[in-house]
């Protein structure tokens, strides 16, 4: 959490340091047990057969994915490396209004990273002067339209007909979530700035 | 089915042509460069793998072990914009990381969820994700800001629903 709140400043070295992840934490822990817990009473309740087929299914998912999964973490290494978080800064914090919106949408939606990279970009983003609508809408598309999640993540669990409509109806909203958050700084906060 | 296979396979080799594109881009500003970023994405992989083995094996027992009539009830196709209410709720109390999420997403859609409103789980936890907010984007944002993102957010899981429910697909 330090490394989050040292970060804002878009003059941020390149986050080539900024790993520390451990591979395993508490959630992963909870799943982990769930999963024995489940597994067990799968075995225990329908015997091998039904076990062993479900682990068959899984374990065919699992080497199907895991190819895309080796390269989306390349893909994620190599653009963080080759394109400097204040040079994103830069291009999504200049521009405003609807166009800026669609840029932040675009920026959001291809930029890799987890958690703790997105938000010290939008920090950046907010003190190079872009407004609340932009900065929400840049945060919307990283999580709603981003392709790492999504082809990592999602199409492996979801399957490709769940995660195609899933990505087709939220294409509009990281647009709409930046004009609603326009509205209710207007609104809410500041009556003569029009944000 | 041998059309999503084709799907499939045509995504993979979309993204290893783009590692290759980025590697080639990062070799010629310098092989210190390729050989950083590969080693760095090499780790990243090596670190999420017991999640993934542990999200995708466990996923199909999870599945099979769920009370499948209360997810039919609470959040089936039957169970309409209630049902979209109580999955977007769930998805913004839902801790960790996209293992867990997908996971119980997963789950929810195998033992009989309704479509749009495992959609407005996934949106709602995705935008929501109270544990992510508290955890990384307090701490980084201004907190007027962090208000006014969470507020613009609540309408969209039940506006992802709604597309989902006029299209009629997934």
């Amino acid at each position: 959490m330090s490394r989050a709140m040292s970060t804002p400043s878009p003059t941020q070295p390149p986050p080539a340091g900024r790993r520390k992840r451990r591979s395993f934490d508490w959630s992963t822990a909870v799943i982990g047990t769930l999963v024995v817990s489940a597994g067990s009473a799968v075995l225990w309740r329908d015997g091998w057969a039904p076990f062993l087929s479900i682990l068959t299914h899984d374990l065919t998912l699992l080497v199907d994915i895991l190819p895309k999964v080796l390269a989306g973490c390349l893909i994620g290494a190599f653009v963080m490396m080759l394109l400097p978080r204040e040079v994103v800064a830069r291009w999504v914090g200049g521009e405003s209004g609807f166009v800026g919106l669609v840029i932040a949408t675009l920026v959001g939606t291809f930029l890799p990273g987890g958690p703790f990279s997105i938000y010290p970009i939008t920090a950046a983003l907010l003190t190079l002067g872009a407004d609340v609508g932009t900065a929400t809408t840049f945060i919307a598309a990283w999580s709603l339209l981003g392709y790492n999640r999504a082809l990592v993540w999602e199409l492996p669990f979801m399957g490709g007909d769940f995660t195609f409509w899933r990505v087709a109806v939220s294409l509009p909203l990281p647009i709409l979530a930046g004009l609603f958050a326009r509205l209710l700084w207007k609104v809410l906060i500041n009556r003569d700035d029009p944000a | 089915m041998e059309l999503k296979l084709d799907l499939a396979l045509i995504l993979t080799g979309v993204l290893w042509g783009a590692v290759l594109v980025l590697g080639l881009m990062a070799w010629r500003r310098g092989r210190i460069l390729l050989r950083e970023g590969l080693r760095t994405g090499g780790l990243d992989f090596i670190h999420i793998l017991p999640r993934i083995m542990l999200g995708v094996v466990g996923s199909g027992y999870l599945a099979a072990v769920m009370p499948q009539s209360l997810i039919i009830q609470w959040i089936g196709p039957q169970s309409g914009f209630l049902g979209v209410a109580i999955a977007a709720v769930f998805g913004a109390i839902t801790p960790g990381g996209a293992v867990v999420g997908f996971a119980i997403a997963a789950t929810a859609l195998k033992t009989g969820g309704g479509a749009p409103q495992v959609i407005a789980y996934a949106t709602a936890w995705a935008l929501i994700s109270l544990q992510r907010t508290l955890v990384w984007e307090v701490p980084a944002m201004p907190a007027q800001f962090v208000t006014m993102r969470l507020l613009a957010s609540v309408p969209l899981p039940f506006l992802a629903a709604l597309g989902a429910m006029l299209i009629g697909r997934p």
